[in-house]
């Protein structure tokens, strides 16, 4: 047996790749989580196509799984590979270019025949594992199908399930590479395949057979290992952005005793939010399915006039078609929580593909002045804090809410050190009591000192009223075309928003000092980019720091201040530049962009090249 | 020992009406309409607090305000789908939608057949007036083809919606029609409607004078009414006509006019059942136009009224039967199946 060598390694970073068809999502999930109970720190980028079955073997089809480990702390995926798993050629080709020099390539040779090199473009004749192209990285074959068919030989499955199992030889196989316990993995055979005898079967044999390929064959000298990571004490688990959403969403109706309700309809990459709290019917969510995304809002909206807190979920073109319904709860003046977890647009653009689109939509894109909170996560599981904010904000400041996600932070997933329901706060509603001596009308506008009206909600005696899309009389809350009373009410509509500032914390410099050469300014999903960015060039000795927004409308009171203390502000987006936009406009700061507009995060190499020229 | 129990007065009409001037034109169908449901809420013994009215955009979309209970005057179309976020989620309240041919067939088209299929129990009132009345008198979608409106200066090539016959379509559990003009069936069609449960579809023609002036007269006018309107009552058979002399009868799978002077009887004729799907839908198709020969009457009442589970109904019992397996525990969800532990 092959036990001479284990070679520890800081930090790794492996991309699956294959067929959508190939299971690289599963695989790359299972190590993802046999990586996390062992305390090492990660971060990780799914990579879908857009369809769900692009012809199979074909440049489209190919679906990615990026993963990078570290025992040092990590705030992204990665810029680059060490180790490409390439299920077949098209997978290779599309994603060599991401292969560090000098990286691994394993390789499923049954992937490489003329069909699919044809599949992938190559030209007649070349097979980039046999021409030589490939001397820069160090290349594997195995024939992963036909020693997957060995396996199952004696199976009772036709040939069709049982190549399906080839992916659980890729995963047994780097389990032994990187000298692991089965044991995740095997659990959850057994649970998903419980019902299932012949398929759980052949799935673990395959798994075993891939860990023992590894053990006795001879080419893969060395193993390597990763120690666990230095991260603050206490328990964690692995967590992706949708799920922590939706956990933040029930940990704030816990809190506040506010039972859920969310209208959403299914749309690229928030749809796992409505399946993720359709499960939790135990804590009393509600999920409705609506016929489009405009009764998806409308419902919300209905569920919070009731005294539910109404959520509805969605990305870019979703949102466009909320736009109406939002304006009305800007009117009701109702909490309501609107998720919208960005991808690539305009129109249908990249529904599976990653960008900041939507910051100017979320400010701006409504009839009227209709101004609105609005906040951003900026890891995977900040989504669950940020979202629980975004509940306070909604509830006791009574207003809707837009929570800005996107494809990265919704699928990706990261280690969390999850809270005790004992340490979150509580968050306060007050709902209008009821009233036995109707003398007074009950008017619905009449606010108190931080421009909040009353929570008054049907089914309470005494306080039955009228409300709409109308204009508004200041207090009575009747309909008014009152020239004077309709600039009162903008004015007070917008007040009332940015006072909000008095009730959220300060911004803070992420880390660098509190002055001096430049400020990289960020918002959403940027973050772990710009941290390892950063980071960098602070060890290196310039001077330079890193703030990242939580609260985007209104900002943090000091943040004016923050842009003043450093000679040049530098903000990175995904997109052609929206931030820097309204930070021109609310404070004139001259910043300088960074935009990158193709689908996918930005890199910290990318990063540190655009800081240094400011510097 | 004497108690003092306070017996609260009964509601009436006056305690539904708000202190808000009804806008609409003088002599608008809708003052009927507002009328007789303040006078029959109070009649159904709920307490005013849980009743609520949300409507969509439109003249009739206004009703809210007229109104001293709770009221939401929403945006265009959504009213049907605002009231099954909050029948879903109050389903202790009454929920009433007023809506128009064009909120709730045009622009609300689609809420509208949802909210009928999913069958949450609220009543929706959809005040047919064949027109666009608040943006001044364009063609609709329930408006006859050939219509010259403003928007139509040719004549409207659109075919009109059947709305009965729609609702029958989308699966709705209780279809009615009833008129601005007969007050006293008006009231019944809207207790009719409370007492179900389910989504109630009543369709309600209304008389915009301004813009449509007399779209239903042949329907609604003493000359011609009794000739023109088959009125359908449970268990009877299905006679008309100012003299109660006609009748009809199904021949082979064809509705058609008889004659009870003629040789038929009562006994001859269709007699009507509110739980007959078939049915139903034929008598939803009684649609001619009035002024063609040989035209069957146009039918008034409950066309259909069956009993299926309600959505908020099987949403709750599914909450109950999810708590009732798995108790709420925040800690264990945040915790889920696999963790670790990075000691000190
Ligand atoms: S325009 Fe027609 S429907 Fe509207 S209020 Fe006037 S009469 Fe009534």
């Amino acid at each position: 047996m092959n036990t001479d060598s284990v070679q520890q390694l800081d930090d790794v970073v492996i991309k699956f790749a294959g067929d959508s068809g190939d299971g690289m999502q599963l695989t790359g999930s299972q190590f993802t989580n046999n990586t996390a109970l062992l305390g090492i720190d990660l971060s990780t980028f799914p990579d879908f196509p857009a369809e769900i079955r692009a012809p199979q073997g074909t440049l489209p089809g190919v679906s990615g799984f990026q993963l990078h480990f570290s025992s040092n702390r990590i705030y992204t995926a990665g810029d680059s590979c060490d180790v490409l798993v390439a299920m077949n050629a098209a997978a290779l080709k599309t994603n060599l270019k991401s292969l560090k020099k000098g990286g691994a390539i394993i390789a499923n040779a049954d992937g490489f025949d003329v069909k699919n090199l044809r599949l992938a473009n190559y030209p007649e004749g070349e097979n980039p594992l046999e021409d030589g192209l490939l001397q820069d990285y160090n290349v594997h074959v195995i024939d992963i199908t036909k020693m997957t068919r060995e396996v199952l030989k004696d199976s009772p499955l036709g040939m069709k399930e049982k190549d399906r199992a080839k992916n659980m030889f890729v995963l047994g196989f780097l389990y032994w590479m990187y000298d692991r316990d089965m044991e995740s993995t095997i659990s959850f055979l057994n649970t998903k395949f419980s019902k299932a005898a012949d398929i759980l079967e052949s799935n673990l044999n395959v798994l075993k057979a891939g860990y023992h390929f590894g053990e006795t064959t001879e080419a893969f000298g060395s193993r390597y290992h990763i120690s666990k990571a230095r991260m603050e004490p206490g328990r964690y688990r692995s967590i992706t952005g949708n799920t922590a959403l939706a956990y933040g969403l029930i940990a704030a109706s816990q809190q506040s005793g506010l039972p859920l309700f969310l209208g959403s309809y299914p749309i690229t990459p928030a749809s796992d939010i409505l399946h993720e709290l359709s499960k939790h019917k135990n804590f009393g969510v509600r999920t409705f399915q609506a016929e489009d995304e405009i009764a998806g809002i409308s419902s919300a909206i209905g569920a919070s006039y009731g005294g539910q807190m109404g959520i509805t979920t969605t990305s870019g073109p979703g949102m466009a078609l909320k736009s109406e319904a939002m304006g009305l709860a800007v009117m009701l003046e109702i909490p309501l929580l609107i998720m919208d977890i960005q991808r690539g647009g305009p129109s249908t653009g990249l529904p599976t593909k990653t960008e900041q689109s939507d910051l100017l939509q979320a400010y701006y894109g409504r009839n009227g002045e209709c101004p609105m909170p609005v906040v951003a996560a900026c890891t995977p599981s900040d989504c669950f804090n940020t979202v629980f904010e975004a509940f306070r904000i909604s509830v006791q400041h009574m207003t809707p809410v837009i929570f800005l996600s996107d494809g990265y932070l919704a699928n990706g997933a990261e280690p969390w050190h999850f809270p005790n329901s004992a340490e979150l706060p509580k968050i306060k509603v007050n709902f209008k009591p009821a009233r036995e001596n109707e003398e007074e009308l009950f008017q619905p506008y009449v606010r108190d000192e931080n421009l909040v009206r009353a929570w008054a909600i049907p089914g309470t005696k005494g306080l039955e009223h009228r409300i709409g899309g109308l204009e508004k009389q200041h207090i009575t809350g009747n309909v008014s075309y009152d020239p004077e009373n309709h600039q009162l009410m903008v004015k007070i509509r917008q007040e009332k928003v940015d006072k909000i500032a008095d009730d959220i914390p300060l911004q803070t410099i992420d880390h660098g000092p509190e002055s001096g050469k430049v400020l990289v300014l960020g918002w959403g999903s940027t973050y772990g980019a710009i941290k390892s960015a950063v980071n960098e060039l602070l060890a290196d000795g310039f001077s330079v720091a890193h703030a990242h927004l939580r609260y985007l409308r209104p900002f943090p009171k000091n943040l004016g201040t923050i842009l003043k203390n450093y000679e040049k502000v530098l903000i990175p987006e995904m997109n052609n530049g929206q931030l820097i936009k309204i930070i021109r406009d609310q404070f004139l700061t001259d910043a300088t962009g960074y935009n990158k507009i193709m689908g996918i995060p930005m890199t910290k190499q990318e990063l540190v090249v655009k800081i240094r020229e400011l510097l | 020992m004497e108690a003092t129990v306070s017996i609260p007065k009964p509601l009436t009409a006056k305690d539904f009406a708000s202190d808000q001037e009804v806008r609409w034109c003088p002599g608008c169908g809708d003052y009927s309409i507002l009328k007789q449901v303040q006078t029959v809420m109070p009649t159904l013994g709920i307490p005013r607090e849980n009743f609520v009215l949300i409507s969509g955009i439109g003249c009739s979309s206004r009703f809210p305000y007229y109104m001293n209970i709770y009221g939401m005057h929403s945006i265009h179309g959504r009213a049907t789908a605002i009231a099954s976020g909050l029948k879903a989620t109050r389903p202790e309240l009454s929920v009433w939608i007023v809506t128009g041919d064009g909120d709730s067939l045009s622009i609300g088209g689609n809420h509208v057949i949802h909210i009928l299929r999913r069958n949450f129990d609220v009543n929706i009132m959809l005040f047919n007036n064949q027109i666009y009345g608040l943006t001044k008198g364009q063609y609709s979608p329930t408006s006859e083809e050939h219509k010259v409106t403003k928007s139509t200066p040719f004549g409207s090539i659109d075919h009109p919606f059947n709305p009965a016959a729609l609702a029958m379509g989308a699966d709705g559990s209780f279809v009615a029609r009833t008129m601005d003009r007969d007050p006293k069936h008006l009231q019944d069609m809207l207790k009719r409607a409370h007492a179900h449960k389910g989504t109630s579809f009543l369709e309600i023609y209304q008389n915009c004078n301004i813009f449509n002036d007399g779209a239903f007269e042949i329907y609604t006018d003493k000359g011609t009414k009794a000739e023109e309107t088959l009125f359908m009552e449970q268990g009877k058979p299905l006679i008309f006509g100012a003299q109660k002399n006609k009748g009809i009868k199904i021949d082979g799978l064809k509705p058609v006019v008889v004659s009870l002077t003629d040789g038929y009887s009562p006994d001859d004729l269709w007699v009507h059942d509110e739980q007959d799907f078939y049915k139903a839908q034929m008598l939803t198709r009684f649609f001619d136009d009035p002024h063609g020969e040989q035209h069957l009457p146009r039918p008034f009442g409950v066309f259909y009224d069956i009993s299926r589970p309600t959505y908020e109904d099987v949403m709750v019992q599914q909450i109950i039967e999810a708590k009732a397996k798995k108790p709420a525990d925040l800690d264990a969800l945040l915790a889920g199946k696999e963790t670790w532990t990075i000691a000190e």
